[in-house]
């Protein structure tokens, strides 16, 4: 055997491994994608027999003039930045806490990432239900005194409700991963700042926050890309509602592909997502691979 | 002195900690407490706060329709999880202990496809399904979730992998282990807390998902989150029952949640947080 078959039967032993995960990835992603631009050039009604025909850019072009993707993508960066920047600010707090000398602190970590490890729907209802609902619901029963015990919540101020019940399901996630950033960091640092004469303020500008600043990107940016595709509290809280208050991409796609059955209008709502998706999705590798690189450093 | 102040700023500190906390917490609270009362209490104005803890609600939810939704999330769960294993490892294995060419493509390969949105091949593969006699039939959502969970596994079970002194691999080599025997025999008892990381998030994601299982599923194969669905029209009729049946359906995740908390961070980053 020459050297050069040598080195290749060895990358083909190194490759037979990956191969079948890499296959069906493969498959189940890609081919799909491709179908998904290949039918967004097609007007197509599934409740229409033979309604397939080739219609050029028209389903991208409605997507311009149709107010209602402009309002879904409107409603999505609204929720999504909402959900984020809120998440993260008690995320910090409560991690910095955790981080300190405090009681329970066991305890009270096991009891904060509950929110998380609820099933959505669930989550969803109870707050729908239980404690929003205006007629039996405890929040409104609790403000009553303050002159709010009327207020239905969930239909007179339905992206805030949505942002709440998102809100709560996210805060342990940053929490988690800020308290690991957290606790990456050696105590002595802040210590000896202290001894320099640095108050509390100062030291969480100048060593803590730079110190935890990738993992709340990355906090920031894994969450993202997991809000951008809510669907689960809206599905169970508003149904996109009222009107289209709380229609986002992913419940609008919903609605085109599953209530509409317009295959073209949903593929091409598809391609739409897939481009905002990279977007931040780059950011969020970027992120993902320095802090690989903080962590082997260490 | 000093003491003084420091215990006083720990007392302060921890009832603000213990407030925030307690407020998270209180909707999980909340649920169970409903869950144990009856329906009159459940739905009361005020809040039933005393009340004597009953089950009937449980037996009523576990005597029902409830299981065989139950037992469909199992299913999908299990089994994609099973095959996000079978198919990961030796992929984690082929991107770490020895490596293929450009294997720093083929990982962002893996997590882009994670972070695709639902809506880019959302219609294909329903057609797909639809044309191949699977919609409503549980095989779609193992398969599915298999995709989700797919990239996440691949990186994380490569994070551990990296952790294994490479000296225990060649070892096993020198002896004349096959591919297989050295997985099987060398990878696997060394990455068991990779295994339970993986499988944690794996199960997490795939009993949770709720978008596929309303879309692909209406009643055969319909899982944990669908039975919930039926509760959307609540008026004020069926709240502790709904608390129970939201209580089982969230019992699994939440109970494996608490129990490997240290796998969970290095789950949701993908081994980039330890």
């Amino acid at each position: 055997m020459t050297d050069a078959s040598v080195a290749r039967r060895d990358a083909w032993v190194r490759r037979l491994p990956l191969l079948p995960a890499f296959i069906y990835v493969f498959l189940v992603t890609q081919i799909p994608f491709v179908l998904t631009i290949y039918y967004s050039l097609f007007s197509w009604n599934l409740l229409e027999p033979g309604s397939f025909r080739f219609a050029g850019l028209s389903n991208y072009a409605e997507l311009v003039t149709d107010e209602s993707i402009r309002i879904a993508v409107w409603n999505t960066v609204l929720l999504t930045l909402a959900v984020i920047s809120i998440s993260v600010v008690i995320g910090l707090g409560v991690a910095m806490l955790l981080n300190s000398e405090v009681f329970g602190k066991g305890l009270m970590r096991t009891l904060m990432i509950a929110p998380f490890l609820i099933m959505p729907t669930a989550g969803a209802l109870i707050w729908k239900d239980t404690l929003l609902n205006p007629l039996f619901g405890l929040l409104p029963y609790l403000l009553s005194p303050f002159g709010l015990g009327r207020v239905d919540w969930v239909n007179q101020f339905p992206m805030v409700s949505v942002v709440t019940v998102e809100v709560w399901r996210w805060t342990p996630f940053m929490m988690l991963i800020i308290l690991a950033g957290l606790q990456s960091q050696n105590p002595e640092v802040l210590e000896a700042a202290r001894v320099d004469g640095a108050n509390a303020f100062q030291a969480f500008r100048r060593i803590t926050l730079p110190l935890v600043r990738p993992f709340i990107e990355l906090g920031a940016l894994l969450g993202s890309l997991f809000v951008v595709q809510t669907y689960d509290s809206i599905f169970m809280l508003t149904y996109g509602g009222p009107g289209q208050d709380t229609t986002n991409i992913p419940f609008l796609l919903y609605l085109v592909a599953f209530q509409g059955f317009s295959i073209g209008q949903a593929s091409a709502i598809g391609v739409v997502a897939v481009i905002i998706t990279t977007v931040v999705a780059t950011f969020a590798l970027r992120t993902l691979f320095s802090i690989f690189q903080i962590e082997a450093r260490r | 002195m000093e003491r003084v102040i420091a215990a006083r700023g720990k007392i302060a500190w921890s009832a603000v900690g213990w407030l925030v906390v307690f407020i998270f917490f209180f909707p999980v609270l909340w649920m169970w407490l409903e869950s144990l009362k009856t329906e009159p209490q459940a739905a009361s104005t005020p809040p039933t706060i005393l009340f004597i803890p009953t089950l009937s609600e449980f037996q009523e939810v576990l005597s029902g329709d409830f299981p065989p939704f139950f037992i469909n999330s199992a299913i999908a769960s299990g089994f994609s999880t099973l095959l996000v294993l079978v198919l990961g490892l030796p992929a984690a294995y082929a991107l770490s202990v020895r490596p293929v060419k450009r294997s720093r493509d083929v990982l962002f390969f893996f997590i882009s496809t994670r972070f695709l949105p639902f809506a880019a091949s959302l219609v294909p593969l329903y057609l797909l399904a639809r044309d191949l006699q699977l919609l409503d039939n549980i095989i779609a959502l193992v398969l599915i979730y298999t995709t989700i969970n797919l990239p996440l596994g691949v990186w994380l079970l490569r994070s551990f992998l990296l952790e294994i002194p490479p000296d225990l691999f060649e070892a096993a080599r020198v002896d004349g282990a096959g591919f297989f025997n050295e997985i099987w025999r060398v990878v696997v008892p060394l990455i068991m807390p990779g295994i339970a990381a993986t499988s944690l998030i794996c199960v997490i994601f795939s009993w949770n998902e709720f978008f596929y299982a309303v879309n692909f599923t209406s009643s055969v194969a319909a899982t944990a989150p669908l039975f919930l669905v039926s509760f959307i029209s609540g008026r004020g009729l069926f709240y502790a029952k709904l608390a129970a049946a939201a209580t089982l359906a969230s019992l699994p995740v939440l109970m494996a949640g608490w129990i490997a908390q240290r796998q969970l961070i290095r789950g949701l980053t993908m081994g980039a947080v330890k």
